[in-house]
């Protein structure tokens, strides 16, 4: 059903039930999104798509448009609040840009440049986080993770469907944990697969980081801003 | 009442240290100390990171030669993955020449900014001309015509550096077993041609010669001051390729003599067998020395002075080199050079080696080809690999293990800066010893004739272990019990 919606002051026409992340793209606004991704269920996780909907702030990944629905995107304060969500991303973890082999394909890097971060304005944790090396084929550097989730709800085992990642605990002791088993059964595809899905540098296949030379690296080819409208234009 | 004068830190290196020399009653020259008072860590921190990451972190200890870390560390993955010394392998001759480029490329960059920024000032001004006079700025002021080719020469050796490593610094281009990619036809002819403000190689090629012309012009005003500036012994170590000349990439390690006699020849893996370090409370930096001969006696020199007393002839590749270390073995009669400011003449010939050498390199086809990268299977794994590279300042060498889950298990870096520790303290006890030793006054200049002397090796305190500080020289004078009587800075 066709209904009506008004985007930073403008008036589109769209379908009821799309999600508004994906409907701001469709009208060449882009929103920054870290957990989601365009066909997958919402996970909701990462909040970085905070908008707000009627006069309150919300993840606009979470939000199917209905009519009339009054949303903002482009404010001052907004901006500001959804910078602020990356650079708590930033802080709470252990991000080493300049050596990490995820630079230049890393969706929470890209994303920092989008929303104009220089530096976080929290204090950053340091938190001591163990890597986990002990499957064949993935190298789990939990020092990046954002505990976005995706690994642990679309990544599952061929064979019997079950999760290969898990998020332990809670709060700062959260930590990011894999099936051994599950994942040593892994095929090469899916091992690439999975690294790719990781919006960070968290999730790595053993052995080949840096295959792509500087200047060569996914977001430095097309920024994640022109990845998500173009994608949202076909 | 003896003194304790202190210089701390030095300037114009890269990294932080100070001088200490201690005067007795009479004002006799007791004893000299360079002290590195740096610590970094490297060595462990990479410990629990993956393998593969170690080349691109651990280049990151220096802002100046990273080039040459990031290469040691892939050479030391090439042999942990199995393309290496216990395979007999070597990657793609294509890999390797692109490999070459960029470490040619940052030899250029390096030596001209520590011939031209850091050394030439008291070439052209001399050891006692003000401070203020005394640096790149004085430079551009006397001379606005060389700093602005000075700054074309080095900004030439950015852009090789740049086109091999995707930046100008810190880049990446070597992975496990080969590089991740190859010069285009357009890198390759910017190179070479110039254009948009860059140089032509062969505009470079005259740069380089108008350098060493310089040291000539130097050398000619200053013979005897230069000749006699800090003669101190050592053996020299370089890198060599077959027939026994430098190979800045790999090859042997060769140690020679005065008189250019080899004592020692050996396969760089071998390394620790044939080399100590011995460690004192009052540096950080270790001196390392060859075991046979014992501390004294096997202290080596490395960098342009070592690799130029080793190196018996340049090849026909590189004739304007040739000649030049020709004309420098000649000096000496074709024994090793013991002087220390020689070292600024070996960088010049170098700097127009680098040059010529890439010259030759980007005129190879290697360069375009596609296929750069060695996968070995995984029975080739070994977990450990050594790497050795002649980086700018001298012999360069990374050793890594790693488990077979791919996590760095131990590293350990031995850079050029601690292979000249003793040879870098003989020279300062000489200096102080000609220029303090019975003077009832110290003056600026004389304090800044032992920052020459350390400059000559262009240290990398940094890398041998490791801040960044202040750079302002402070002069202390301690009395006996320790207490500060008299302090001037700058």
């Amino acid at each position: 059903m066709n209904i009506r919606i008004t985007l930073d002051g403008k008036e589109i026409e769209t379908t009821a039930g799309t999600l508004l992340v994906d409907v701001a793209a469709d009208n060449g606004v882009y929103i920054p999104t870290l957990c989601y991704q365009r066909g997958k269920p919402c996970l909701g996780t990462c909040r970085a798509c905070s908008v707000r909907v009627n006069g309150n702030v919300m993840a606009s990944c979470t939000v199917p448009v209905a009519e009339g629905m009054t949303v903002e995107v482009d404010a001052a304060d907004l901006n500001d609040m959804r910078k602020a969500l990356v650079e708590l991303l930033f802080a709470e973890g252990n991000h080493n840009c300049p050596s990490c082999e995820k630079s230049g394909r890393c969706e929470l890097q890209a994303v920092g440049y989008e929303v104009g971060m220089l530096v976080s304005r929290f204090p950053y944790r340091f938190p001591p986080r163990t890597r986990e090396h002990v499957a064949k084929y993935i190298w789990l550097e939990r020092d990046r993770c954002i505990f976005c989730q995706r690994c642990v709800e679309f990544v599952r085992d061929h064979e019997t469907g079950r999760k290969i990642f898990t998020i332990d605990d809670r709060g700062t002791h959260a930590s990011i944990e894999i099936d051994v088993a599950l994942a040593d059964r892994m095929p090469p595809e899916q091992v690439r697969e999975a690294a790719e899905l990781c919006p960070v540098g968290c999730i790595i296949a053993k052995g080949v980081g840096y295959d792509k030379p500087i200047g060569q690296r996914k977001f430095e080819v097309k920024s994640i801003r022109e990845r998500t409208l173009e994608r949202s234009r076909k | 009442m003896s003194r304790k004068l202190v210089i701390d830190p030095v300037t114009r290196i890269e990294g932080h240290g100070k001088v200490t020399v201690i005067l007795d009653d009479d004002n006799r020259v007791m004893d000299a100390k360079l002290h590195v008072v740096e610590f970094r860590g490297f060595e462990k921190f990479i410990q629990g990171h993956p393998y593969w990451e170690a080349p691109m972190l651990m280049q990151r200890i220096c802002g100046i030669c990273f080039v040459s870390h990031h290469l040691c560390g892939a050479k030391a993955l090439d042999d942990i993955v199995g393309v290496g010394h216990a395979s007999g392998m070597r990657i793609l001759p294509a890999a390797e020449k692109i490999r070459r480029l960029g470490h040619y490329g940052q030899q250029l960059q390096s030596h001209t900014t520590a011939y031209f920024y850091l050394i030439v000032p008291e070439m052209l001004f001399g050891m006692d001309a003000p401070p203020e006079q005394r640096n790149v700025l004085g430079l551009v002021e006397a001379n606005p015509g060389l700093v602005k080719r000075v700054v074309a020469l080095r900004k030439w050796g950015q852009e090789v550096i740049k086109t091999v490593f995707g930046k100008r610094m810190h880049g990446i281009s070597s992975v496990p077993g080969g590089v991740n990619k190859h010069l285009s036809i357009e890198e390759r002819d910017r190179l070479l041609k110039g254009g948009d403000d860059l140089l032509s190689v062969d505009q470079v090629i005259e740069y380089a010669l108008e350098g060493l012309e310089l040291f000539y012009d130097f050398h000619e005003k200053h013979r005897k001051e230069v000749d006699s500036f800090a003669e101190v012994p050592a053996l020299n170590l370089s890198l060599v390729d077959e027939e026994g000349n430098v190979d800045y990439y790999h090859g042997k390690m060769r140690i020679v003599d005065k008189n250019k006699s080899v004592i020692a020849e050996f396969d760089y893996h071998d390394y620790l067998e044939h080399f100590a370090e011995a460690t004192e409370e009052w540096s950080y930096m270790k001196f390392p020395y060859l075991k046979a001969l014992g501390r004294e006696a096997g202290s080596v020199r490395v960098g342009p002075l070592g690799r130029v007393n080793v190196t018996r002839s340049y090849g026909e590749n590189t004739p304007l080199a040739k000649a030049a270390l020709e004309r420098f073995h000649d000096y000496t009669d074709g024994k090793a050079n013991d002087m220390t400011l020689h070292t600024n003449w070996a960088r010049a010939i170098e700097i127009l080696h680098s040059a010529e050498l890439i010259k030759e390199l980007l005129n190879d086809p290697a360069l375009q080809e596609e296929s750069l990268t060695l996968t070995p299977p995984e029975s080739a794994w070994t977990g450990e690999g050594i790497g050795v590279v002649e980086a700018p300042r001298g012999t360069l060498l990374h050793h890594y293990r790693a488990n077979r889950e791919g996590n760095v298990t131990f590293a350990n870096l031995v850079v050029a800066t601690t292979q000249n520790n003793t040879v870098m303290n003989r020279t300062v006890r000489s200096v102080a010893d000609k220029y303090l030793d019975g003077k009832a006054e110290i003056t600026e200049g004389m304090m800044n004739a032992i920052e020459v002397g350390i400059r000559a090796y262009d240290p990398c305190l940094s890398c041998a272990t490791h801040a960044m500080g202040q750079m302002p020289l402070v002069i202390s004078v301690y009395d006996t019990d320790g207490r500060l009587i008299d302090e001037r800075g700058r």
